[in-house]
């Protein structure tokens, strides 16, 4: 490992860059120079409070802790999906469907990842399963949103051709099945292109950092490969979970199509 | 023979009715935006109500949904279409029932997106039929037709009653169409949903 540490001096020297831009902003009347500036400001503190967190985590290898962190991203996440939302489910199911459904893929595959793949001991060493579970949710988040907000959106649309199925004798899972096809498709394209991109279009961010930070280019690649696998079959799970929960939400025992559950 | 019967049913604010239809038919009337697609979008079980319905001696809410829909077959004031091509939506097709509506054979080789409403309403009346339901819930279905269809509509809803006894509630809004068609006739005014006479 031949880390070239950066002093803070290096990283000013990366801010006048940031600075530069704002200021050019303030010229152009771009109403943006606050935004960068603050933007730029929460990076700087909320990465070096989580460099903290991970620091004093790893030290002390801890399956209490490791699962504290995980919960707390988790929630975070779940909030973001309800966030992204147009038209969310209301009450518990609003926060509740995309966060059971990023808990039981991304939470379960990183644990089968951890375990099966990569073989740490403990199978919680942090330095592992915190990346891995970020990275995880960090997509899977993406996809569950996509699909969501596609599902809600166009049942809404298409209320008189839901209903008119219904009417003609299909059962709900036929009745709304191109929309929830649909939603799983957009949840997951993003992860397929990325797959295809990978390394033609794009260096992956993980593997970039890996290489700069001395890692053998091959078994950073390695590692990107895992874990490209791991998000695209995460995100697609997950996509799969919420909305097919979410379509059967969208109905009830009767079936019904029961739109006014949406807020 | 099938009879329809709603008993203390209750939808919205519309005040709880009981009634029942033998194989007739019987039209339901009022102004706009007072519940009558709302009753007829209830009794085929599409909405939250209280009360029961009836078709025979089984009542809605121990008959399966499908089952139930398929039965009581609903004709929305507008047709819907998710496929491409007419005849997709098709699962039998009975030409008697194109003949009889105006509409060629090749009607079900047509673009959805081609049709005029109209020539819609004809299709989805025989996409209707095609279910064979022991009862008919029509709202509004000549509202986008010109006279002579009108005439072919109402002749070939009156023939399928005829040949299977069939109950069916037929929302219009035109006084001679319901002097044509009906012998009784609701009226739904300030919430509340009466017997007139025609």
């Amino acid at each position: 490992m031949n880390v070239i540490s950066l002093s803070p001096f290096d990283l000013s020297l990366a801010a006048l860059l940031v600075l530069a831009l704002a200021f050019i902003s303030f010229i152009l009347k771009l109403g943006l120079s606050n935004r960068i500036i603050i933007a730029a400001i929460r990076t700087v503190v909320q990465l070096l409070l989580i460099g903290l967190v991970l620091k004093a985590l790893f030290a002390q290898v801890s399956l209490v802790l490791v699962t504290a962190l995980s919960i707390f991203m988790l929630l975070i996440a779940g909030r973001e999906v309800m966030a992204r939302q147009q038209r969310r489910f209301g009450g518990v199911w609003g926060y509740g469907l995309g966060t059971l459904s990023m808990f039981v893929s991304s939470f379960a595959l990183t644990i089968y990842a951890l375990i099966a793949i990569v073989g740490t001991d403990p199978w919680y060493t942090p330095q592992y399963a915190i990346p891995l579970l970020g990275m995880m949710l960090g997509n899977t988040m993406t996809g569950v949103s996509l699909a969501l907000d596609k599902l809600t959106t166009t049942a809404w649309q298409q209320r008189a051709v839901i209903e008119a199925r219904l009417i003609l004798g299909q059962d709900w899972r036929t009745a709304i099945g191109d929309i929830t096809r649909d939603s799983v498709r957009i949840g997951m394209i993003p992860m397929i292109n990325a797959m295809a991109a990978a390394g033609i279009v794009s260096l992956p961010g993980m593997m970039t950092g890996q290489i700069l930070s001395g890692t053998d280019p091959v078994e950073a690649v390695k590692y990107q490969i895992l874990i490209m696998f791991l998000i695209t079959a995460g995100t697609g799970f997950s996509a799969m979970l919420a909305t097919w929960i979410g379509a059967r939400r969208l109905f009830d025992d009767r079936q019904r199509l029961r739109l006014e559950r949406l807020s | 023979m099938t009879t329809l019967h709603v008993s203390n049913f209750k939808v919205r604010e519309l005040q709880p009715v009981s009634f029942t239809v033998n194989n007739e038919l019987v039209c339901l009337s009022g102004p706009s935006g007072t519940g009558k697609s709302l009753l007829l979008r209830a009794i085929a079980d599409l909405i939250v109500h209280q009360g029961e319905v009836f078709v025979d001696d089984k009542t809605c809410s121990d008959t399966h949904p499908v089952m139930w829909r398929q039965w009581v077959g609903l004709l929305p004031a507008e047709s819907s279409w998710w496929l491409d091509k007419v005849g997709d939506h098709f699962k039998q097709i009975d030409h008697e029932y194109l003949n009889a509506l105006n509409l060629p054979a090749e009607s079900l080789e047509w673009e959805v997106s081609r049709c005029s409403t109209g020539e819609k309403q004809r299709l989805a009346i025989v996409r209707l039929l095609e279910q064979q339901p022991k009862v008919l819930l029509l709202d509004e279905p000549t509202a986008s037709l010109d006279a002579d269809s009108v005439n072919r509509v109402e002749s070939v809803i009156q023939d399928y009653a005829n040949k299977f006894n069939v109950p069916v509630i037929w929302v219009s809004h035109d006084n001679q169409q319901i002097k044509r068609l009906a012998r009784r006739a609701f009226k739904i005014e300030n919430n509340e949903i009466n017997e007139v006479t025609v």
